[in-house]
C-alpha cells in the first residue's frame, strides 16, 4: 500500500491501554482517515495507570481525570471500541482477529498493544480474597476500599508498585509493611544507594520492612486473607496483601500467531513485527534500545508513547519521532524519583548532592560515558543527565561530583 | 467553562472549552491537541508540556515553582513566558486564556 492508502487503510488495535489508546489518538493526529478498532479487555475506555498506585489511592483523582480522553472523542474521531472485547486469535492470512465474541474483525494493520499483567505467587492461599494485584483500575478500586485508618497491608515485593502502594497506605493512615526477597527493596531497577535512601525514607514514615524473606503462602479465614506466612515458619497478620513481584508480558496472542516472542514481541524500531502488516506497541514488546545496542523489555509511559508514534508514523508513511531516552518516574511523600536511561555495563557510580537532604542523583558511567541517572528530588540533573546520556559524549566524573560545577555546565 | 486557545507552532489554532480544574495540559491532551505530549501526565517530571503563554495572560497564569523552574530551565527553546501546561491550573479567571506551543516537546 502506499502512504495515500495507508491513510483509509483499517486498523486494528488489540488492547486499549496507555499504549493502545495513544496509538488511536496519533492516528487521528497524524490525519489517519480509514477505520480504527479498538479492543480492550478492561470495561474502561483508555486510562493512566501510574496515578492507580498514587493519587488514585489516596483519593485525589477520579475517573475523569484518569481517562486520556472523554467518552464523546471517540465517537467523535469514529474510533469504533470493543471494550471487554478479548482477542482469542489472530489469522495472519486472512488479516483477521476472532474475538472471544465470535465477531472476526479485518485489518490492513494490527496494531498489539496488550500490555503485561501482574506476576502471580504459586503458593497457597493466593486465591483467597484481600490477596490483591496492582495493575487495573479494578485492582486499584479493590486496593482503596480496603485502605483505611489502622487497616494493615502487607505488600509482597519492594518494587516500585508496591513502595508507591505503601506510601499511600501510610497517607490513609493505614500500616505497611514491605516483605522483599532480596537484601533491599528495588534491587532489580535501582542501584544500592537509592535502595538504602528508599528504605530509610519508608522507614521513617513507619513502613516496616522485612528483607531476605521468603514467602511461603498466605494464611486466612472464611476465604479471607488474615496473614502472610513466611518460609521460616513465622506469620504476620494482615488485612489485606498487595502481591507487587513483577510484571509478564500479555504476548501470547502474538506467540499463537507465530510471531517471534523473546519476554515479549520482538519488534524493530518502526514497532513494526516479522510481518509488515503488524504492529506491537508498549509494555508487551521486546524492543531495540538504539542508544545501548540491544533489545529489552521497557515497561513505562514514555515507552507506549514512544511507540504508539513509532507505529502511527510507519502506517502514514511519515518519519518517525527522534529516538528517546528510556526514562521513569516514581512519586512517594514528597520524593520525585526520575530516572533516565539504563545502567548497562556501567562501572562506576557519582553521586551528586546530599542524600540525607533527600536531594541527590546518582550516575552510572560506563567508562566516561553516561548510561543512566537516578535523580531524587533532583531536576535539573535529572534532565541534564538524560541530555547528557543521548549525546553520548564524554562526562568528567569529577565535575558530575562537584555542586559547584552547575548541570548546565556539566551538560555543555 | 473557560476558553483556552491554543495556536501549534505552525499556527494552528484550537480553540477550546475547557472545564474549570482541569490543567492546562489536560486540555489539551483529552482534546487531541498535536504538540502536548505530557509523557507523564502531569507529574511535573518530563517537561513534554511545555507552552507560551501569551504576555497578556502572564500575571493571571500564577508563578512557577522551584520544581517547574527547574525542569523549565533545561527545557529546548525556553522564553521568558515559557510554562508547563501541567501546572497552569483552570479557572474562570483564566477565560480567554492563549497559549503558543514550541516546535518540539523532546
Amino acid at each position: 500500500m502506499s502512504a495515500e492508502a495507508n491513510q483509509n487503510a483499517c486498523v486494528v488495535i488489540v488492547g486499549a491501554g496507555h499504549a493502545g489508546g495513544s496509538a488511536a489518538a496519533f492516528l487521528r493526529q497524524y490525519g489517519h482517515q480509514g477505520r480504527i478498532v479498538l479492543i480492550g479487555d478492561e470495561p474502561l475506555l483508555p486510562y493512566q495507570r501510574p496515578p492507580l498506585s498514587k493519587a488514585w489511592l489516596k483519593g485525589e483523582a477520579d475517573a475523569d481525570s484518569l481517562a486520556l480522553k472523554p467518552a464523546e472523542w471517540y465517537a467523535e474521531n469514529n474510533v469504533s471500541l470493543r471494550l471487554e472485547g478479548v482477542a482469542e486469535r489472530i489469522n495472519r492470512s486472512e488479516k483477521t482477529v476472532t474475538l472471544a465474541s465470535g465477531e472476526v474483525i479485518a485489518y490492513d494493520f494490527l496494531i498489539l498493544a496488550t500490555g503485561a499483567r501482574a506476576r502471580e505467587l504459586p503458593i497457597p492461599g493466593s486465591d483467597l480474597a484481600g490477596v490483591l494485584a496492582l495493575r487495573t483500575a479494578a485492582d486499584a478500586e479493590r486496593l482503596k476500599h480496603a485502605l483505611g485508618p489502622g487497616k494493615r497491608l502487607a505488600v509482597i515485593g519492594g518494587g516500585y508498585v508496591g513502595l508507591e502502594a505503601a506510601a499511600s497506605a501510610r497517607a490513609l493512615g493505614s500500616h505497611a509493611m514491605v516483605i522483599e526477597r532480596e537484601s533491599r527493596v528495588l534491587a532489580r531497577v535501582a542501584c544500592e544507594t537509592l535502595s538504602l535512601f528508599f528504605q530509610d525514607y519508608h522507614g521513617k514514615h513507619g513502613v516496616v520492612f522485612e528483607l531476605n524473606a521468603g514467602v511461603a503462602g498466605f494464611e486466612g479465614e472464611n476465604g479471607h486473607v488474615t496473614g502472610v506466612k513466611f518460609s521460616d515458619g513465622r506469620v504476620v497478620a494482615c488485612d489485606v496483601a498487595l502481591v507487587g513481584v513483577g510484571a509478564v508480558p500479555n504476548d501470547e496472542l502474538a506467540k499463537d500467531a507465530g510471531l517471534a516472542t523473546a519476554n515479549g514481541v520482538v519488534v524493530d524500531l518502526e514497532a513494526r513485527t516479522e510481518d509488515p502488516s503488524i504492529f506491537a506497541i508498549g509494555d508487551v514488546t521486546h524492543r531495540p534500545l538504539p542508544l545501548y545496542e540491544r533489545q529489552f523489555r521497557l515497561e513505562s509511559v514514555p515507552n507506549a508513547l514512544e511507540q504508539a508514534k513509532q507505529a502511527a508514523s510507519a502506517i502514514l508513511g511519515r518519519p518517525g519521532p527522534a529516538p528517546e531516552v528510556p526514562w521513569f518516574w516514581s512519586d512517594q511523600y514528597d520524593l520525585k524519583l526520575q530516572i533516565a536511561g539504563l545502567p548497562f555495563e556501567a562501572d562506576r557510580q557519582v553521586v551528586r548532592g546530599d542524600v540525607t537532604a533527600a536531594k541527590f542523583a546518582v550516575f552510572h558511567l560506563k567508562g566516561d560515558l553516561l548510561q543512566a541517572v537516578e535523580a531524587v528530588n533532583a531536576p535539573p540533573e535529572f534532565m541534564a543527565g538524560k541530555q547528557l546520556i543521548a549525546k553520548r559524549t564524554p562526562v568528567s566524573a569529577d565535575k558530575l561530583a562537584d555542586l559547584t560545577v552547575s548541570m548546565k555546565e556539566v551538560a555543555a | 467553562m473557560a476558553k483556552i486557545t491554543y495556536i501549534e507552532h505552525d499556527g494552528a489554532e484550537h480553540a477550546l472549552d475547557v472545564k474549570p480544574g482541569l490543567t492546562v495540559m489536560e486540555g489539551a491532551v483529552k482534546n487531541n491537541v498535536p504538540g502536548i505530549d505530557a509523557d507523564c501526565g502531569g507529574a511535573c517530571a518530563c517537561a513534554t508540556c511545555h507552552v507560551y503563554v501569551d504576555p497578556a495572560w502572564l500575571d493571571k497564569t500564577g508563578d512557577k515553582s522551584a520544581m517547574e523552574e527547574s525542569m523549565l530551565d533545561f527545557a529546548e527553546n525556553v522564553e521568558p513566558n515559557s510554562r508547563l501546561s501541567c501546572q497552569i491550573k483552570v479557572s474562570d479567571a483564566l477565560d480567554g486564556l492563549i497559549v503558543r506551543l514550541p516546535e518540539s516537546q523532546h
